[in-house]
C-alpha cells in the first residue's frame, strides 16, 4: 500500500519560481511559497506590488512566464471550479440587478448536475450558506444596495455554494467598515476551521496579528511569509514599502516627527 | 364594448396586417428578454452599432433577390465577433472601437445602395421597417428564429447572468465567459436582424432598451425586469402596429414612439412612488 503521496494535495497551495512578465516589467520575480490546506493568510504589499497578478496566476488567468504553480495538486487552469474568488469591487457589474440569493446560488451553477447548470438550484444549501454568513434576513435585498461587509459575506457564501476548497479574496476590506471587517474575518475564521484554504490580499497593516494565521509578504517577489507576529522586521519593511516603510517603523515606537 | 372589440379584429381581416400582429408579438417578446441584458451591461451603443453595421449585407441581399434575413444575419454575426475581438484585444476604448465598425460598415452600405440604384429597394424601408410588406415566409422565419432563440437563452440563462454579473468570478468558477461574451453578442445581433422588418434599422436599438428600461424602473430584480419588459414590448409593437392602421402613420416609428411613452409614464411613476 505504499505510493508517493503528491506534494501538494487537496486545499493547498504551491508555488516554485513562479515569474510572471507585463511587457518588459517583471511583475512577479520568482514567487516561491506553499500554502497547507485549512490556512488564513493574508497577503499583504504595497500597490502594484503583485497581489491580484499573484492570484490570477494561481486560478489560471495569468500566464506565467517561468515556474510552477500547483493548486489542489492541479496545474492551475485544472483547478478553476475548486477555487472561488471575490473579486474586487470595481471588477463587478453592480448594476446588474440580482439579489442576494441570485448571486449565492450561482455558486453551484458549475457543479451537480445538468439541470443545475443552467436552471435550477437547490433553495436548501443556498440557505445554509447565508445562514453560515449570517446574510439570511438579507436574502432578498439587491447586492447593489448592500453594504461594503455585507457585499462580501454574499460572495464569500457564494463560494460556499460552490464548494470551493480555496477561496482568494481580493482587497477584500476596500470600503468596508472595521467593526464590518471583523464579522467577515470571523465568517472566514470559522470557514477556515472546516478546513477551508483562504488568501485575502490587503493593503491594510492594521491588526495582521489577530486576523490571519500567516502573511506573505509580495512586493513583486516574496520578502516574507510566515507568523504575523514574527514577519515584519524592519528589512521587510523596508523591502515592501522602501522608505515608507521606515515611517511605519517610526510610528510604530512613537515617533511622529518627520523623517529627513 | 363591442365597438372596442372590432376595432381590434376589423384590420385583422386583412391578411398582411395578420401576419404584421403575429411578427410583432414574437419580436415584442424577444427583444426585452435580450434588452434586460443589453441595459444591464451598458451595450445600449453596441446594439445601435450592430444595427446599423449589418446594412451591406442587408443590400446585397436585396440585390440578388434573397431574403434580406439571410443576408443581414451572417453579416452581423461576423461584425458582432469583430467588435467584441476589438474590444477585447485592442487597447482602443471600447465604445471607440464599436463607432469606428459601425461607422465604416454603414458607410459601406450606403455604398453598395447607391451603386446597385435603381433597384425596387427603398431607402426608408430599410431605414425604418417594413412591417406591413411581411411575406408570409418572414413569418415562418420569425417563428423559428424565436423558438431557437428562447430555448439558448433559456438554457444559457444562469450562465450569461454570471458572466454579467461578475466575469472574472464567473471565469474563476470555471464558466468559458468570453464565449458566453460572444454568445451573448450572436443572440442580440439576431434578435436585432428579426426586428429589422418591424422597427427598421434606426429604431430597432429603440425597440431592444426601451421596454427592459422602462420595467426595470418598476420593477427591481432580474427575472420580473424580463418579464414585464416583454409586456411592455408585446404592448408597443401591438398598439404601434394599431396606431399606424387607423391613424395612417408609418408602423415602424409608432411602435418605436409608444415604446418611448411607456417608458415616459414608467419613469414619472417611478419618481411619484418614490417622492
Amino acid at each position: 500500500m505504499s505510493y508517493s503521496a503528491p506534494q501538494c494535495l487537496n486545499g493547498c497551495i504551491q508555488c516554485d519560481d513562479v515569474c510572471v512578465e507585463f511587457g518588459n516589467v517583471l511583475v512577479l520575480d520568482e514567487v516561491s511559497f506553499s500554502i497547507p490546506k485549512g490556512v488564513l493568510t493574508g497577503v499583504v504589499g504595497p500597490n502594484g506590488g503583485g497581489k491580484s497578478t499573484l492570484f490570477n496566476a494561481l486560478v489560471g488567468l495569468q500566464p506565467i512566464a517561468h515556474g510552477n504553480i500547483l493548486v489542489n495538486g492541479l496545474l492551475p487552469g485544472a483547478s478553476r471550479g475548486t477555487i472561488s474568488y471575490v473579486p474586487q469591487r470595481e471588477m463587478v457589474n453592480w448594476r446588474f440587478p440580482l439579489s442576494v440569493k441570485d448571486v449565492v446560488s450561482l455558486g453551484a451553477i458549475n457543479r451537480g448536475s445538468i439541470f443545475r447548470k443552467y436552471w435550477f438550484s437547490d433553495n436548501g444549501e443556498v440557505e445554509e450558506a447565508l445562514r453560515k454568513v449570517d446574510m439570511w434576513h438579507s436574502k432578498d435585498d439587491l447586492v447593489s444596495n448592500l453594504s461594503g461587509g455585507q457585499r462580501q459575506r454574499t460572495f464569500i457564501a457564494r463560494a460556499l455554494t460552490q464548494e470551493a476548497e480555496i477561496l482568494l479574496l481580493d482587497e477584500a476590506f476596500s470600503g468596508v467598515d472595521i467593526s464590518s471587517q471583523e464579522g467577515v474575518i470571523d465568517v472566514l475564521r470559522n470557514l477556515r476551521d472546516e478546513g477551508t484554504t483562504i488568501l485575502m490580499a490587503t493593503h491594510d497593516l492594521n491588526n495582521l496579528s489577530d486576523r490571519f494565521d500567516e502573511v506573505l509578504c509580495l512586493n513583486r517577489h516574496v520578502c516574507a511569509h510566515g507568523n504575523p507576529e514574527s514577519v515584519f522586521t524592519e528589512e521587510v519593511l523596508t523591502e515592501l514599502y522602501g522608505s515608507h516603510g521606515e515611517m511605519f517603523a517610526e510610528h510604530r515606537i512613537g515617533h511622529h516627527d518627520h523623517v529627513d | 364594448m363591442i365597438m372596442w372589440i372590432d376595432l381590434l379584429f376589423e384590420p385583422l381581416q386583412y391578411s398582411f396586417i395578420s401576419r404584421a400582429l403575429i411578427v410583432c408579438i414574437l419580436v415584442g417578446i424577444t427583444c426585452p428578454f435580450l434588452g434586460a441584458f443589453v441595459i444591464n451591461r451598458e451595450m445600449a451603443f453596441m446594439g445601435d452599432a450592430l444595427a446599423h453595421a449589418v446594412l451591406p449585407g442587408l443590400v446585397v441581399a436585396y440585390a440578388f433577390g434573397i431574403s434580406p434575413f439571410i443576408g443581414a444575419l451572417p453579416t452581423g454575426i461576423i461584425v458582432a465577433l469583430t467588435i467584441g475581438y476589438i474590444v477585447k484585444k485592442s487597447g482602443v476604448s471600447n465604445d471607440t472601437s464599436i463607432g469606428i465598425v459601425f461607422s465604416g460598415l454603414f458607410s459601406l452600405g450606403l455604398i453598395i445602395l447607391s451603386l446597385t440604384g435603381g433597384t425596387k429597394l427603398n431607402v426608408e424601408d430599410i431605414l425604418l421597417g417594413q412591417l406591413l410588406g411581411t411575406s408570409i415566409t418572414d413569418v415562418y422565419i420569425t417563428i423559428g428564429t424565436t423558438v431557437v432563440l428562447s430555448v439558448v437563452l433559456i438554457v444559457f440563462y444562469r450562465q450569461l447572468v454570471f458572466v454579467g454579473f461578475d466575469f472574472q468570478g464567473a471565469k474563476v468558477a470555471g464558466l468559458p465567459a468570453d464565449k458566453l461574451d460572444y454568445l451573448l453578442l450572436i443572440l442580440i445581433t439576431v434578435v436585432i436582424v428579426m426586428s429589422l422588418q418591424v422597427v427598421g434599422i434606426i429604431l430597432v436599438v429603440g425597440m431592444l432598451i426601451t421596454p427592459a428600461a422602462a420595467s426595470s424602473l418598476i420593477v427591481r430584480r432580474f427575472p420580473p425586469v424580463i418579464l414585464l419588459g416583454i409586456v411592455f414590448g408585446v404592448l408597443s409593437a401591438v398598439s404601434g402596429l394599431y396606431l399606424s392602421y387607423y391613424f395612417n402613420l408609418p408602423s415602424g416609428p409608432s411602435i418605436a414612439m409608444v415604446s418611448s411613452i411607456i417608458f415616459a409614464i414608467c419613469f414619472a411613476a417611478s419618481r411619484c412612488l418614490k417622492a
